[in-house]
């Protein structure tokens, strides 16, 4: 198990960020819903915080494999669900559906080997992920899920939030500062970036 | 084939040489094997020797191991090339919480700068 808050954070916290439920329009007019699926808030009248597995399996069958990276989401039906099991289990997350379909998911995975253990959030460091569709990319909905996706975990209690990004993708890093997150940890393929909630 | 294995003490080294070892037997690989340091790794370079010597025995492969000293991946490289090997092989990277796979900058050093073919074990 790593040692709680291993990595460098910035000084200065980030936020506040706006909490789900909201709804969102893009750019073509489309009207997306967040909501949070975790077992700690789960609005009744979505049928998507019912079946979340369900949900977002759909969503990443349909994923574009030139979206993949760092070896996520994977590739086939058995190992998207083997994937997204501990995730919903464990961790935090937020889901963008249009019209009743996934179409976005953010997530927050506890970095422990044990996360039944846990006895509050701000107990460890959370690794950050986003995936948008790719038919709607570029329309904000990414900004929208990260912004979420933070103000959601922030009332959980969560502290320390880290990622990792292909080194080389720069507007997902642009995206990542302009919300709060800084540079950190060696530097190798993957950059890290972390951020301390308020 | 004339193979090199680069390992550390890390989980993902002890599945390498296990990868490695089987098709050494099958394909009948010549081996060669460097031992680096990882100061953050479960296991210190000498439990890694050990662990080595131990597997070819039982998988009845004779190997020559170094225990490289210095720079991991400069140090690896350097050994496949005195050695002359047509293939250096090392860890495919570990996982994150998320699932994400992370490779260090060992494996980085190594893919950009080998000479020869370079396999990460996954």
């Amino acid at each position: 198990m790593r040692e709680p808050h291993s990595r460098t954070y910035p000084d200065e916290r980030a936020g506040p960020f706006p909490a789900p439920p909201a709804t969102y329009t893009d750019p073509e007019g489309r009207q997306i819903e967040l909501v949070a699926v975790d077992q700690h808030e789960r609005p009744e009248e979505t049928d998507i915080t019912d079946l979340p597995l369900e949900a977002l399996t759909e969503m990443y069958v349909q994923f574009d494999p030139a979206d993949r990276a760092q070896g996520i989401p994977p590739s086939n039906e058995s190992r998207i669900r083997n994937w997204l099991g501990p995730l919903l289990e464990n961790g935090i997350n937020v889901i963008a559906a249009h019209d009743g379909v996934a179409i976005g998911h953010a997530t927050l995975v506890p970095d422990t080997d044990d996360p039944s253990s846990l006895e509050s959030y701000d107990d460890v460091e959370w690794e950050l992920a986003i995936f948008v569709l790719q038919e709607y990319q570029r329309g904000g909905i990414g900004t929208q899920l990260l912004e979420h996706l933070l103000g959601h975990a922030c009332h959980l209690g969560v502290d320390h939030v880290w990622l990792t990004v292909e080194r080389w993708n720069g507007p997902a890093i642009a995206l990542y500062e302009r919300v709060g997150f800084e540079l950190c940890g060696a530097e190798s393929f993957e950059q890290e970036m972390a951020i301390r909630l308020s | 084939m004339h193979v090199l294995l680069g390992l550390e003490g890390s989980d993902e080294s002890v599945k390498t040489l296990e990868t490695t070892l089987e098709r050494a037997e099958e394909a009948g690989d010549e081996l060669v094997i460097g031992v680096v340091e990882k100061p953050e790794a479960a296991r210190s370079t000498d439990e890694v020797v050990d662990l080595a010597t131990t597997a070819l025995e039982d998988a009845g492969i004779e190997a020559d191991i170094h225990v490289l000293e210095g720079d991991p991946g400069s140090e690896l490289v350097s050994l496949a090339e005195a050695e002359d090997v047509d293939q250096l092989v090392i860890g495919g990277g570990t996982r994150s919480p998320m699932g994400k796979v992370r490779l260090g900058p060992v494996t980085e050093f190594v893919l950009l700068n080998a000479t020869m073919t370079v396999k990460l074990v996954r």
